[in-house]
Order: structure tokens, then sequence, then C-alpha cells
């Protein structure tokens, strides 16, 4: 099959971009995106090109690596899909694709489609952690957590941290990203001693990061590609107000 | 070093008083001299990261480094199916004699009783402290943990959390890490590549790394350096690792003096996605807790074009089911692997390709309906069906082998100490417990076990013993091992050929693969050792890599780490070749019984082969460290 | 009080304060549009219940909140605004809709600066009037309404500002619920059910004054 790929191309942090459009002919339905942006970047490699940045490792949808709007839609059109794991046959044939990296404030670009994520490390450096030091713990059975509770921190706790959710937000916010690892460590007892400075914590380095903040639209749901609902969101909130009215 | 002992440094007295009398002999470092001690850790995975936290906690010096953006991405994230720990729970007879015994066992008695002994010992330890930083194990209704039994284990042992247990215990590991980088303990380097290993006098001194955004290169010196690099997979080209995953770190290490273990010790994985064509990039795996309820059988009939709905029960061959009764579809990895490349090389195999058997859920649908089924497996086949396009509850899942996990890795002593003083290493670094076979769920106890509680106690006695001549980064050897650094990467630069660093990578992978990979004979061996040089020799005169040294520059990441690979591929063959018996993952084919399964020789081969370098094209020297078994007696792995 | 400035400081803390006044904007619409309803009984009822609200002490006192309450909402409307801008300085050139975000939600700053400026004019013209213009001197404020709802331009323009309170409603309500952290599986579609509501019977009740008079004026 044949796609018309428009990249946004960026040599550098500073420097000024633009978008380059490349013909691929010879792309496969069974490739993946990122299979195709390899079979794109083998070419340039042996032109003598500078080839396409863009992050990825694991290609198979945990490390969040990779990801960038694919048509205008972070990941790509599929829900619940990683652009690794979004393979070609999701195409029509003829298809003209724009490709552009994240866009925030927080997530500067470094080149190409590579963008500096590092602002959500921060947000986790900031209280998204449990402190317990090697050898403390107690036996691991010694607290019961019901099952529900459970579940749903692991559904929170699903987050690969790629930062989709900022991208598709139109006010760039990572309240998704920074919500679900509240929620996860708001329903367990583990979590519990330290969730109202946890919740505190983490939004003042959310907004120290610039990132936006959320005007309850949905939209990163859309694009997660690990449907982590919207729901944490609001615990979050409800998290920051209650450690605010507190503490 | 020609005339070395390898000295594992094994403590003596009963095994499972070993590891408490060890705790109890290492000298401490007082608590208010800790912060004086610098440790640099490389990598940032379950080893890497709970190490460098476990330090900073107890109050030394940390800087971390990873290749990553972030250290949340190191490739522990992908391991799907479980943690083992020797809680039993279930109360189905499991102890730490029991997963010490099954480790041992399974790694086919090549790996040391002391260091397996205190992994098993450890792992409950583990279970806790995850549990305590907010890991959301599986649960019963109960509110308590869920078990499962994985990866040929006869006991429920393995804890997890859904498909994703590496990724929920890297990012507790991550947030402890985190959480001390907050606190100003630890300083974190990502997007730093280590290109070189600073021995001063012997002893590890600091490393060189490159800033992977500017292109820079930094020296860092400390007292003592860890890797936590992983493994080296990758160097099959194809494989479920990360595409980042690379042998740099240890293999740097290794030319300046540590030695590397068994490196022709790599876990081929029996379940994964079969390849679909040339563009492939990875392999996927599909956790082999998908063989618990899975039955994995090929048509009675070679060359057989049926779609498997249509091919009745009679034309079935479940071919593990009746070659090993016992243990059926649960035998472990290697023997699960083997099995498959024989029958697709007689022809039985399905797909387009005839390299895959199917992985039939069908009957255990049947059993326990498709929500059971869909709620233990929902991801896996929603994986399978993004990459293969096909529903699984419909048809049967096609799976293949793929390089998975390599046991080899740099020799360390029980100290987890290299043959270079000051160089400790960890995880899959290092050539690890699990001797010619791992068993499914223990590479994330290990990680953990070595990064938590065993490296943290061991550290501390050697700083504190030992010598320290305060080397800073001026010292000449940061200011030459830079120089070898920059160097590399400028005439990777101007090589200026006409091929990309894949193709090269592309052509040493098909090497490995076919000669040096689920089965091997000396013939073979033979061939790819006379391709490497040859392959190498070309790669340094066609490749190109574009771009300069100065910025991020993907190719030119790739082009050291294939450089390197295409430099270590030839002591794997070496390995493999000095290796005159089948062992676990090493399967000699002039090594086997008549009815093809592996032939151990212990009378010869019981020991651990430890590999010096003596530079690039020369044939690296034997080490041997002897294995002795006190507690348990080498026996023929059986799982009929 | 630090904490309270230092929460007014934060992102969800001026989330908070708009999702605070806008509901109690919402409860004030509610008697607003009661007031409002005595139009329909007749000019004795309309004017005997602005007389007897605008002499009532605790009326006063509420007043003051009101408008403080317009003000904050709006000046945390702004200022939210321009962090949010400010959070993206570079546009996608493509940028497709991935959830659930609707017209409304996408145009709250629009709708709610085209209902502020409406709720000054609608203040110069009914609230001055009443209390210190032509009914403060003796005029029914009956005929002062009509007599504006008279006029095409006033009239047109309470209409379009009454459909953009709606709009505005239609996302704002579930809104600032969410920002208080109000979320559960069960109540939360009824809940975005009573905001709908709410928004198109505001809308509806307090447009259909205006045409109402506008076109018995005609008549």
């Amino acid at each position: 099959m044949t796609l018309h790929l428009e990249i946004w191309r960026q040599p550098g942090p500073e420097a000024g971009g633009g978008f380059v459009s490349y013909e691929m002919d010879d792309a496969v339905p069974d490739m993946s995106f990122l299979e195709l942006l390899d079979v794109l970047n083998e070419r340039l490699e042996r032109a003598g090109e500078e080839p396409v940045a863009f992050e990825h490792d694991c290609r198979e949808g945990i490390c969040g690596s990779c990801g960038f709007l694919i048509n205008g839609r972070a990941h790509g059109p599929l829900r619940g899909v990683t652009a690794c794991q979004l393979h070609l046959r999701h195409f029509e044939d003829g298809e003209r694709i724009v490709l552009e990296p994240w866009r925030a404030r927080a997530f500067p670009v470094v080149k190409d489609l590579v963008v500096d994520r590092s602002a959500f490390d921060r947000v986790i450096q900031a209280g998204g952690f449990v402190s317990v030091n090697t050898g403390s713990a107690p036996e691991a059975n010694a607290l019961p957590v019901p099952r529900a509770d459970s579940d749903r921190a692991m559904d929170a706790a699903a987050c690969i941290g790629c930062g989709a959710c900022v991208a598709s937000c139109k006010n760039a916010a990572a309240m998704l990203f920074a919500g679900a690892k509240v929620t996860q460590l708001a329903l367990l007892p583990q979590g519990a001693p330290e969730r109202r400075r946890r919740a505190a914590a983490m939004v003042e380095a959310m907004d120290a990061a610039g990132f936006g903040n959320c005007t309850n639209e949905r939209e990163c749901e859309g694009d997660c590609p690990k449907d982590i609902t919207f729901a944490n969101i609001a615990r979050l909130n409800r998290e920051y107000l209650a450690a605010k009215l507190t503490r | 070093m020609a005339g070395i002992a390898l000295d594992g440094k094994v403590p003596a007295g009963a095994l499972g008083e070993k590891w408490s009398r060890h705790r109890f002999d290492v000298t401490l470092v007082n608590p208010a001299n800790k912060r004086h001690y610098s440790v640099i850790v490389v990598g940032s995975g379950l080893a890497g990261a709970s190490a460098a936290a476990s330090l900073a906690e107890l109050g030394y010096e940390v800087s971390c480094f990873c290749i990553q953006d972030s250290p949340r991405r190191a490739h522990s994230i992908a391991a799907q199916g479980g943690i083992n720990a020797a809680k039993n729970y279930p109360n189905d007879g499991d102890s730490v004699y029991r997963l010490f015994y099954d480790t041992i066992k399974g790694g086919d008695y090549r790996s040391r009783e002391a260091n397996v002994y205190r992994l098993a010992e450890v792992s409950n330890a583990i279970i806790d402290q995850c549990v305590a930083q907010g890991v959301p194990f599986a649960r019963e209704y109960s509110g308590l943990l869920a078990n499962r039994s994985f990866g040929g284990a006869q006991v429920s042992r393995t804890f997890y959390a859904r498909g994703q247990t590496g990724q929920q215990l890297l990012l507790g590991a991550y947030s402890a890490l985190s959480r001390q980088i907050g606190l100003g303990a630890v300083t974190m380097h990502p997007r730093h590549e280590m290109l070189e290993l600073v021995v001063i006098d012997g002893v590890a001194r600091g490393i060189v790394t490159r800033d992977l955004v500017t292109g820079r290169l930094h020296s860092h010196a400390a007292d003592a350096v860890v890797l936590a690099t992983g493994g080296y997979g990758n160097l099959y080209y194809l494989s479920t690792n990360a595409m980042a995953s690379n042998v740099t770190a240890t293999w740097r290490a290794h030319k300046r003096g540590a030695l590397f273990a068994n490196p022709c010790f790599v876990q081929i994985h029996p379940t994964c996605i079969p390849v679909s064509g040339a563009h492939q990039s990875k392999l996927t795996l599909m956790s082999e807790s998908l063989r618990n309820d899975g039955r994995v059988w090929v048509p009675r009939t070679q060359g057989d074009t049926r779609a498997p709905a249509g091919i009745p029960e009679a034309e079935r061959n479940y071919y593990l089911e009746e070659r090993y009764p016992a243990f059926g579809n649960l035998v472990p990895r290697d023997v699960a692997s083997r099995a498959a490349k024989e029958v697709c090389d007689r022809g039985y195999g399905v797909g387009a390709t005839g390299q895959a058997v199917y992985l039939d859920l069908r009957d255990a649908i049947d059993r326990v309906g498709r929500t059971a089924v869909e709620q233990k497996y929902g991801n896996l086949f929603q994986m399978y069906e993004q990459i293969t396009g096909e529903d699984a509850y419909q048809t049967p899942m096609r799976i293949y082998p793929a390089v998975h996990y390599t046991m080899g890795g740099l020799w360390v002593d029980y100290n987890l100490m290299s043959t270079v003083p000051g160089l400790f290493v960890l995880g899959e670094a290092n050539f690890s417990d699990h001797g010619a076979n791992r068993l499914g769920a223990s590479a994330l106890m290990q990680g953990l076990a070595d990064g938590y509680f065993v490296l943290p106690a061991t550290i501390g006695s050697y700083l504190a013993e030992g010598a320290r001549a305060p080397a800073g980064t001026d010292h000449a050897a940061f200011r030459a091992a830079e120089q070898d650094a920059e160097q590399r990467s400028r005439r990777l630069l101007e090589v200026s050929g006409n091929q990309p660093v894949d193709h090269f990578h592309r052509e040493l992978g098909r090497i490995m693969w076919d000669r040096c990979g689920m089965s091997r004979n000396a013939d073979g061996l033979r061939e790819a050792a006379a391709r490497i040089p040859e392959l190498r020799e070309r790669f340094w005169r066609e490749v190109n890599v574009p771009g300069s040294g100065g910025d991020l520059n993907q190719p030119l990441e790739r082009a050291g780490r294939v450089a390197d690979f295409l430099e270590f591929a030839e002591v794997v063959i070496q390995d493999a070749l000095a290796r005159n018996e089948s062992c676990g993952s090493h399967f000699r084919e002039e090594h086997q019984s008549e009815d093809n399964e592996a032939l151990r020789n212990d009378a010869d081969y019981a020991y651990v082969a430890a590999w010096e370098h003596r530079g690039v094209g020369e044939p690296a020297v034997l080490h041997r460290e002897p294995l002795e078994f006190e507690e348990v007696h080498p026996t023929v792995r059986s799982y009929k | 009080m630090r904490w309270l400035l230092d929460l007014l400081s934060t992102s969800i803390g001026k989330k908070v304060l708009m999702a605070l006044t806008g509901l109690f904007l919402v409860l004030f619409l509610a008697v607003h549009l009661y007031g409002n309803l005595y139009l329909y009984a007749g000019e004795e009822a309309f004017n005997h219940h602005a007389e007897s609200i605008s002499g009532n002490a605790l009326i006063r006192i509420v007043e003051v909140v009101l408008f403080l309450s317009i003000i904050a909402h709006a000046v945390s409307g702004v200022q939210l605004t321009i962090r949010n801008r400010r959070a993206r300085p570079q546009r996608y050139r493509v940028k497709r809709r991935a959830g659930f975000s609707t017209l409304a939600s996408r145009s709250m700053i629009v709708s709610g600066s085209v209902v502020f400026i409406f709720i000054v004019i609608h203040l110069r013209n009914f609230f001055y009037e009443a209390r210190f213009g032509r009914a403060a001197a003796g005029e029914s404020l009956y005929r002062v309404v009509s007599e504006t709802f008279a006029l095409p331009g006033y009239a047109a323009l309470y209409v379009i500002a009454m459909v953009l309170l709606g709009v505005h409603l239609a996302h704002g309500f579930l809104s600032a619920l969410r920002t208080l952290g109000i979320e559960h599986q069960r109540y939360t579609p009824v809940l975005r059910g009573v905001g709908l509501l709410l928004a198109v019977g505001f809308a509806a009740a307090f447009a259909s004054m205006p045409i109402v008079f506008f076109v018995r004026s005609l008549a």
C-alpha cells in the first residue's frame, strides 16, 4: 500500500521546524506504524540523510516511550492502542497522514517527534510514592485490601506515562497522569498515610512544570492508550481539596 | 590475569545459614560515614532502580544513569507474567527450599547453590516490600494476595498484577527511586549512555557517559560502580527485548577486565507471536501463563493448510502432552521451545511461514466460559488481535519461540562483585542465579533481590574495606577513556558507507539465530565464528551513520551498540563451542539421547565458564569456576 | 487565611473557586427566574414583588456576594484560560476530537464572555433603573421592563445571551461538580441530565420573556 506522510522535522530544541512530505509506496498492512518509520529511516540513512527521530523502545505498548500525533490523534485513530501497536491495516491505501510531536510548554521538542517529558518525572518525584524504606515493610498479607479497591487501583496504575493525555488535552493538562497515580495510592491502605500530602505536592509540581488545567472535557480519556478513565481527575480534585482544607 | 582463580566467595556454613551469617560477618559502614561514599548505578530497571533507591535510603551518595528519557521506561516494564516467592499462601507445599530446588533444577544444575538459596530466601521480603509501595497485586475476595502457578512450577507461588507485573514492580521501584531523587539523595541522569568503565590500578573508579541529547561526553567518578544494564538478547536482532536493550555497558566493562560468564546461555521463550515479514523490528511475547489453560498442537499431517477449526481432534498432535505427560503444556521454556522448533523443522508448522504452532484456548473457553478466560487473559487476546488482526477467541493463536532472556552475563561473586574490584553487576546483566535456563517469574525476583536486598548488604563491606584512593575525574584514566569513546563515535560517523546500521544487525541476528539459537552444533558454530569477523569488518567499511555526534543521533546510538554486538558475538560462539554438552537453553545436537532429550555432562562441564577478553578478534581465555553441589544432587532433568 | 490564598493561587484552587461561584450563580438564576415569572402575573404582582425584595436587608447582602461571585468567576475564568493557552504555545496543524468534548465545553470562554457583557448591560437597564433610576423615582418597574423588551436590539441581545447561557451551563454545571470531585459512575449520568435540564430550562424560561413582551409590543 502507499501512504503519504507529512512529518514534523525540527533539528533541535532551539531550531525552527516544519513539515516534510515523504511518499511511502512500500508499506505493508501487517506493519506497525513504527515499522513504517523504520522503513522510511532506513531509506533516509541509505541516502545519507538524517532519519526521523522518534522515541520508541519496547514496541509492545507498555514502556510509554512512543507517541506522536497521527492525523490529529495522540497514538492515532484507534482507542486503547499505542503508536507501536497501531498497524497499517487500519489505514486506507493512498491515505495522507500528518505526524506531529506532542505539543506542550511542559514537553519541549528535543528533535523531530521526540519531546522532553521529564516534567512527568518531577510530578512523581514530588509525591507519587509511598515513603517506605527497603526492609521496613510489614508482612504482605497483614493488611487485606478489598478486591474491588485493588482492581480499581490497578486500573489507574496501568498508566504508562506516555504523555498522550497532555498532548490530547486542549489545555495541555497533566491531570489524568497525576490523577491516575493519586487514585492508585489513595485507594490502597498503604498509600493512605500520605494521601493528603501527596495530592498537594503533585498538583504544585504539575503547576510548576507549566501544564494547563483540566476543563473537564474528557478528551484525554479518548486518546489514552491504557484507557485510564476521566474519573481519576475528579478524584485528584477531591484529594487535593481535602488536602488543602484539612492541612 | 592468566592464572586467575575465580573465588565465588561463598560463605561457609550450612546452606540455610550462609546468608544470615554473611550479613553478620560483613563490615558495616558507620551511618554517618555513608554519605562520604559515592556509588554510580547504571540502569534503572528493577535491579538498578531498586539498588539506587535502597542505597540512597542507607545514606550513600548515588548517581543513577539510564538511556531512556525516564527511569520508568527500563525494559523490566515489559515483563508480563509474575514474580515468584516462597510465601506458600496457597498451602500447597511450597517453601524456600522448594523454590531453591526448583530454580537449581530448572537451571539444569549450572548455577551456584548458595546464590540460588539466597534468592529463594529473600523472595518473600520482596513481596512485602512491593505491597508496601502500593503495587496492586491481584487479590482474592478475602482481600488477601492471589497466586497462580506459572511456567512449569507445580506449586502456585507466582504473584501477579494482571498481565503487567513487570510494569507494576518497576513503577514501584521507580517510585522509591523518584522519592530519593526528590529528596536529593540520588542524582538522576536520564538519556545518558555509559560508553566506558574507568579502571584505575585494577579498581573500578567511574564511568564515561554520552549525553544522548547534546552528544557531550561526561566523566563520573565514584567509589563503586554498579551495572544493572540488562541482557543482550538483541544480539539476535529479533527478540522480545526492547529496541534499546544492548550489551554495551557490560561489554565495555568486559573489555576493561570483567570476566563474562556463560554467554551462550540464551533463553528462547516458547510463546511469542511469530514473525510476519521482513519489516519486523521485534517479537512480542505472549505471557506463558497462557500455557496454564492453553493447549499446544500442530496438525498430524505435514503441510496441512486447513483452517485450525476444521481439523478434527484425532488429527491434532498435542505434542507436549504426548511427550511429557507429567508436565504437559507446562514444561520449562527450553523444553517447550525446542519441541516447537522440532515439529516445525519436520514440516508440521502452521501459518504462512510454517514457523508456528497453535496455542489453543478453545477447551478452556468451553470449560470455564469466555468471560472467565477474558478476565484472566483479556489483555493478551487484545494484544494478539492488535498485532495479527485475528480474534483468538475464535481461532487458536499461532506462536513460535523467540529470544527472550540471557542467563549469561558478567561473572560475579556471592557479593555480586565482578572480577574488577568495585564493579558490581545486578539483575540480568550478571551471569545470574538461573544457570542454563531461567524459570518463569524468576527474573523479576532476581532483579529485585539483587537491588533491594543483596547489594545494599554487600557493597558496604567493599566500601569499608576497600583502599580508597580518591580518584577525581581529572585523573588521566578518565581523559583516556573519554578519548576512546570519542574516537569510537568519530570513527562510526566517518565510515560514510552505504548501508544502514540495521542491515548489519539483521545479518548478525540471522547468523546467531540459525547457528547459535535453539539448537547448536559444532559445524554451525564454526561457520558462525568465521562469518562474524567478516561481517564486523564489512560493518566498519560500509556502515552509514548520518548526522553528527553533537546532538540526538539515534543511528549513532544504534551503531555503537551493534558494533559491540559484533565483537561480543564471538565470545558467545566460543562459549557455545567450548561447552560440549547439552544443558538448559544450550542444546548441542551432538549431545542428545535417542529420544532427542538433552544430555548433560556433569563430569566435565559442571562449571561456570568465565571468559577473559584478550582483544577484539582474539580468542578469549576461559576460566572455570567449578560448581559444587552440596545440597542438591544433579539428576537428569525429566519432565515426563 | 494563608492557606486560602495559597489554594486560590493553584490551578485546581482557581477551578474550585470557579465551580463554587458558578454553582452559586446557578442558584441565583433560580431565584431570579422565580422573580421574573411575576412578569406573567401582571404589573401589580411584579412591582409588588420587586419592592419587597429591594427592601430586604438579607437580599442586599446577598447582592454583594453575587457581584463578587460574578467578578471572581470571570476573573479566574480569564486567568485559567490564559494559563491554558500558555501551556500550549504552539498549536497543532491537525487536531481531531478524541473523546467527549462538545461545542459547549470547547467554547466556555466565548459563551462566558458574551454572558458577562450581557450582565453588564442587563444591570444597567434593570438593576440600575430599579434601584437608582426610573423605578426608584416612582415609575413602574414593569413598565421599564416591557419598554426595554420592546426594543428589538435589546430583545435580540437578551435572547442570544440566554441561548449562550444555556450552552455555558450545558458544560458548566457538570464540570463544576467534577472540579469539586463529584464523580460516580452511577450518579454522574443523572447529574449530566440535571445539568442539561437546567441549561435548557433556564435558557428557555428567561428567553421567553423578551420574546413575549416584544411580540406584545407589536400588537
